[in-house]
């Protein structure tokens, strides 16, 4: 059976007239089945390079390239980044990280047992105004201390996260 | 003298990231004017005169890259914004593209004008998705206004810009990595020549430039060549391959100060004018040890170096590689340089592509002495061997593909040449007994 349901199989090949090659909508195709499946597990791999008419290696070799795209098991609901760079650093954003890894009883780069929160460190995420900084899904959060993170972490918990940037 | 502000006019502005804001400051007459009396080699003359050099960090002659482009060429003609902004300490872009879209889309449409290119991808990093939804959103307002699609404003020249979103790698931000990310590959830059302009994206004509660069494209049509010259730093007289550092500059402030933020000078501010007039102090009253002085891989200078011009040509004065992205990180007395360097080479270590042995290797030694260091197994002798590691990678001394393995090495040598007492310091103190240790000590595991 096919994990790219019709839906993101027409997303992808509405890239298609952006490029000039079939590959070059790579990047997209891979952050469309990413978002629908939260990940991209090998057959979505191999669907992928039919849809663009390449080897599954070719896919997979771009594919394994960018740290951003899972490849084993779906991330979390959440998707936490928090900056670890030195604009952070210097602001107290590695100290959050290790608070954040308390909290949710996790490793960086695991997800927690409910399937909720997945908790990473990202590089200098371009918020260093408002440092230290993390992203959650779509959304900075700025100049971040402790009690905030423990306001997301009950947001997150109760579902009461905002998803994505409320101003568009 | 104080400046008003250009690049940043409209940020404060109600609803600025809109069409009919932009418009009703005057926003696309520019181009509406552009098309209708400059040929696309007027544009490229203007910007010659005007002295405009990239923004991205390297800091080339705009108009020079532009004439590099084969005559008559049949086409297509490819044009990348680079708006993959992942340095660390730099987020100027990210304000422009939030605040003031059309302003970068309005730059964009006159570079592609000048350089016959008939499609632009802004390449944009995943991480912005405010970014991402402003520009996308611009760019609908414009194909609906008439400013982007086919015969712009009445005229022959047709452009159609897209947005191309990236997935989490510093290396894209690279031109040639840049372009194979965009061909839907990892992103390994390219050995250079051939350059992209003579052979880029789909191995067409390429023409990639930094968001900033192309929001000072659209004021140099507005104001003028003499305008943008009439701000800056005027060439270095003993210096022949320096031509000059014009214009306004975005700077990001960051850091142990009271208050970060962009801001806009001309270029040539220096380093503790940024801090004291625009950033308000160093923070909680103390004095700074260090800052940043464009980006992470332009290494830090000291505080004795804070009168430092942050132009194109004067950091060389202090051994730092030029002006880099503006991103200016302070640094105060009580941060410590051993966890600004091990930060540092983290990040690289992190951000290499594997391609060149040097930088691959390279960067993750000298991770581990860091690791070692910090964790007070450190030796003197290290800091040779990181010195060494600093003088032996990069494209400078010819040893990298691309220039992240230079940015890697910066910020070893500055810290390392300006701070070495507190390095010896450190490594005396947390490892008495080991630190005159020659013999080969074990790696500590974990990045
Ligand atoms: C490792 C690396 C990362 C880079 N990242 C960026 C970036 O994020 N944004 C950018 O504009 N230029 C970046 N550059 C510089 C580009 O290669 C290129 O010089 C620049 O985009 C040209 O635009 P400009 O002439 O307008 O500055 C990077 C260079 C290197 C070596
Ligand atoms: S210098 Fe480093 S990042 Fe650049 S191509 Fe070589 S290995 Fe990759
Ligand atoms: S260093 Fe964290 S956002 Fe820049």
């Amino acid at each position: 059976m096919n994990v790219l349901d019709a839906e993101v199989r027409k997303n992808i090949e509405s890239c298609l007239g952006r490029y000039p090659t079939k590959q070059a909508a790579m990047l997209p195709a891979l952050h469309l089945v990413n978002d629908r499946l939260g990940y991209v597990p090998p057959r979505a791999v191999v669907e992928i390079a039919e849809l663009l008419e390449l080897a599954p290696a070719q896919v997979q070799d771009t594919l394994s390239f960018y740290e951003f795209f899972k490849q084993d098991k779906p991330q979390g609901k959440y998707r936490l980044w928090v900056c670890r760079s030195i604009g952070c650093a210097a602001r107290g954003g590695e100290e959050l990280l290790e608070y954040l890894c308390d909290k949710l009883n996790v490793r960086l780069g695991e997800t927690t047992a409910d399937g909720r929160v997945s908790l990473e460190y990202a590089e200098c995420l371009g918020a260093c105004d408002v440092a230290p900084a993390i992203l959650v899904n779509d959304t900075l959060h700025g100049n971040m201390t402790v009690e905030k993170i423990d306001e997301l972490v009950d947001q997150m918990s109760n579902d009461q996260c905002s998803m994505s940037n409320a101003d568009s | 003298m104080t400046h008003e502000p250009v690049l940043l006019a409209n940020v404060e502005k109600k609803d600025s990231h809109t069409l009919a804001v932009y418009e009703a400051g005057g926003g696309y007459r520019g181009l509406r004017r552009a098309l209708k009396e400059m040929s696309p080699e007027d544009v490229v003359e203007l910007v010659k005169q005007s002295g405009l050099r990239g923004r991205g960090g390297a800091g080339f002659p705009a108009g020079m890259k532009w004439s590099f482009l084969p005559e008559k060429h049949p086409g297509p003609i490819y044009f990348c914004v680079n708006a993959d902004e992942s340095e660390p300490g730099t987020f100027v872009n990210r304000v422009q593209m939030e605040l003031d879209p059309h302003q970068v889309l309005e730059g964009t449409i006159l570079s592609c004008y000048a350089t016959r290119a008939t499609t632009a991808y802004v390449y944009l990093r995943y991480e912005y998705p405010l970014c991402r939804r402003r520009m996308q959103a611009a760019i609908d307002e414009c194909c609906a206004a008439g400013y982007l699609g086919s015969n712009i404003l009445g005229s022959d020249f047709s452009l159609d810009v897209y947005i191309h979103v990236g997935a989490g790698a510093y290396v894209c931000g690279e031109e040639t990595g840049l372009i194979e990310s965009i061909e839907g590959r990892r992103a390994w830059p390219r050995i250079k020549p051939p350059f992209p302009a003579v052979e880029g994206l789909f191995r067409k004509p390429t023409v990639v430039h930094n968001v900033e660069t192309l929001a000072c494209v659209k004021h140099i049509v507005d104001r003028g060549a003499g305008w943008f010259r009439s701000m800056g730093t005027p060439p270095e007289p003993n210096n022949p391959r320096d031509p000059g550092s014009f214009g306004p500059k975005l700077f990001g402030l960051s850091g142990h100060v009271n208050r970060p933020g962009c801001y806009e000078a001309p270029l040539g501010i220096s380093v503790g004018q940024l801090i004291e007039q625009f950033g308000g102090g160093v923070w909680k009253g103390r004095k700074a040890k260090a800052a940043v002085l464009g980006g992470l891989s332009t290494g830090v200078v000291a505080t004795a170096e804070f009168d430092t011009p942050l132009d194109f040509a004067a950091p060389m004065r202090v051994g730092c590689p030029g002006l880099g992205t503006g991103g200016v990180v302070v640094l105060d007395e009580t941060y410590s340089m051993v966890d600004f360097l091990h930060n540092s080479c983290r990040f690289f270590a992190h951000e290499s592509c594997g391609q060149c042995t040097p930088c691959r290797e390279g960067t993750y030694w000298a991770l581990q002495m860091m690791e070692r260091i910090k964790a007070g197994r450190g030796r003197l002798r290290d800091l040779d061997l990181l010195r060494e590691i600093g003088e032996s990678i990069g494209i400078m001394p010819g040893t990298t593909i691309c220039g992240l393995a230079d940015g890697a090495a910066w910020p070893i040598k500055t810290a390392l040449s300006k701070f070495r007492d507190e390095f010896e310091e450190y490594i005396m103190r947390t490892n008495p007994n080991g630190y005159m240790e020659t013999e080969p000590v074990e790696a500590l595991v974990g990045v």
